[in-house]
C-alpha cells in the first residue's frame, strides 16, 4: 500500500554524488513505502536532493528493513568512533 | 471482442486540460480512431507516478474501445522523469486530495467536450488511484461507472488524516452516486481484508450500487506486471472483471 510515511532530515552542509555530477544537498526525504527499483513491496527510501534544483536532482537510494537498520547503526558507530578519538566536528574549509 | 480481419486504429498523444481551480495540466489520452461515439473514461494514476505503466493502460483502455484520458496529477510539482516527479511528491505527502478530485473532474469535463465521446464516462484508478476512484465518486456527479482497485486509506482513523487527506472516504460513502467496482487482494495490508469488509459493509448500508471481488493468494498492487506482487491468475480474472462492470455501465 501507499504508506505515506514519509519525513525530511535538513541538512545543513552537504555534496551528492548522481551519475558523475556533484551538486549541494540540504534535504534528505526519507520514506517508508512503495520503491522504484528494488523488487520489495515497500523499502526505506532516502532521497538526497538540492530541492532548487527540480525533481531530478535527487541521489537514490532503496533499502530493505535491515539495510536501513544497519545503515542507521553503523552511521551512529562511525561517529562515535570520530567523537571519541576528537576529531569529529564541522570544520569549514577555509 | 475484435476479429482478427477487424481494422483497428489508434491515436495516443500528450494533451493539455483544464484540471483543478482552472490549472493547465498535461494528460496522456489515447483513442480508437473514427468518429465513435465512444464511452470515456478518467484513468487516475497512482502515487508512485504518472509512469509508463499509466501510458500502457491508457492505450489499453483504448484497445478495448474506450476514449481514455490519463490527466497528469504531479503537473505542479515540477518535471522529470516519472520517478523523480513521484519521489517529490513522496516526500510531500503524496497527492492532494482537493486537486486530484478537481483534475478528475476536469477529466470528465474534457472528455465531455469531444465530439467522439458518447453520454457516457467513468473513472478508474489503482492504489492511491482506487481511492481517490471512490473518493470521486462520492465528491462528484456525473459519473457513469467508478472503478477502485486495492484504494487503501479509504478507511481511515482520524490521526491518520492529514492536511492533504483531511476525510476518510468511507465517512462520504452516503454521496456516492456511481456503481462502484472494487477489486481487492486478501493479502493486501492497505486495505486489509477487514478494511475491505467494512467499506462493503457501508456501502450496503447505504444501499450502494457495488460489486467487489476479492482474489486469495493477491496482494496489493496485484495487476502490475512489473512489481513482485504480481500475480497472472488473479490479475487475468480481474481484468476481466473491469471490462465485464464498464461494459454494463458504459456501453
Amino acid at each position: 500500500m501507499c504508506t505515506m510515511i514519509t519525513e525530511t532530515a535538513p541538512i545543513t552542509l552537504g555534496r551528492g554524488k548522481s551519475g558523475q555530477d556533484w551538486f549541494s544537498v540540504s534535504e534528505a526525504n526519507v520514506s517508508y513505502d512503495h520503491p522504484y527499483e528494488l523488487p520489495l513491496e515497500h523499502a526505506l527510501n532516502i532521497d538526497f536532493v538540492d530541492p532548487a534544483g527540480g525533481p531530478g536532482r535527487r541521489v537514490a537510494v532503496e533499502l530493505s528493513v535491515a539495510g536501513a537498520r544497519e545503515l542507521v547503526r553503523t552511521i551512529e558507530a562511525v561517529l562515535a568512533r570520530a567523537e571519541q578519538r576528537g576529531v569529529l566536528e564541522d570544520v569549514p574549509l577555509t | 471482442m475484435y476479429q482478427t480481419n477487424d481494422y483497428e486504429g489508434m491515436l495516443a498523444e500528450t494533451v493539455t486540460m483544464q484540471g483543478a481551480n482552472g490549472d493547465t495540466i498535461n494528460a496522456y489520452l489515447a483513442r480508437p480512431l473514427g468518429p465513435g461515439p465512444f464511452p470515456g473514461i478518467v484513468l487516475i494514476h497512482h502515487a508512485p507516478g504518472w509512469d509508463e505503466l499509466y501510458r500502457e493502460f491508457t492505450f489499453r483502455f483504448a484497445h478495448h474501445g474506450y476514449v481514455a484520458i490519463t490527466p497528469n496529477l504531479f503537473f505542479r510539482n515540477g518535471h522529470g522523469t516519472p520517478e523523480d516527479v513521484g519521489a517529490k511528491v513522496r516526500a510531500e505527502g503524496g497527492p492532494d486530495d482537493a486537486l486530484v478530485i478537481g483534475d478528475v473532474d476536469g477529466g470528465i469535463r474534457h472528455l465531455r467536450s469531444l465530439p467522439y465521446v458518447s453520454g457516457k464516462v467513468g473513472v478508474f484508478g489503482t492504489c492511491s488511484g482506487g481511492r481517490h476512484g471512490f473518493l470521486a465518486g462520492c465528491r462528484l456527479t456525473g459519473i457513469d461507472a467508478s472503478g477502485e482497485c486495492w484504494g487503501g486509506n479509504v478507511v481511515a482513523a482520524p490521526e491518520d488524516l492529514t492536511p492533504r487527506r483531511p476525510v476518510a472516504p468511507i465517512d462520504l460513502t452516503k454521496d456516492l452516486s456511481a456503481p462502484l467496482l472494487g477489486i481487492f487482494g486478501n493479502d493486501d495490508r492497505s486495505p486489509t481484508p477487514e478494511q475491505v469488509d467494512l467499506h462493503e459493509a457501508e456501502l450496503k448500508r447505504f444501499g450502494k450500487d457495488h460489486e467487489f471481488h476479492r482474489y486469495d493468494g493477491a496482494g496489493h498492487g496485484f495487476f502490475y506486471y512489473n512489481r513482485p506482487n504480481y500475480r497472472a491468475q488473479q490479475a487475468i480474472d480481474g481484468w476481466e472483471k473491469v471490462w465485464a462492470f464498464l461494459e454494463a455501465h458504459l456501453g
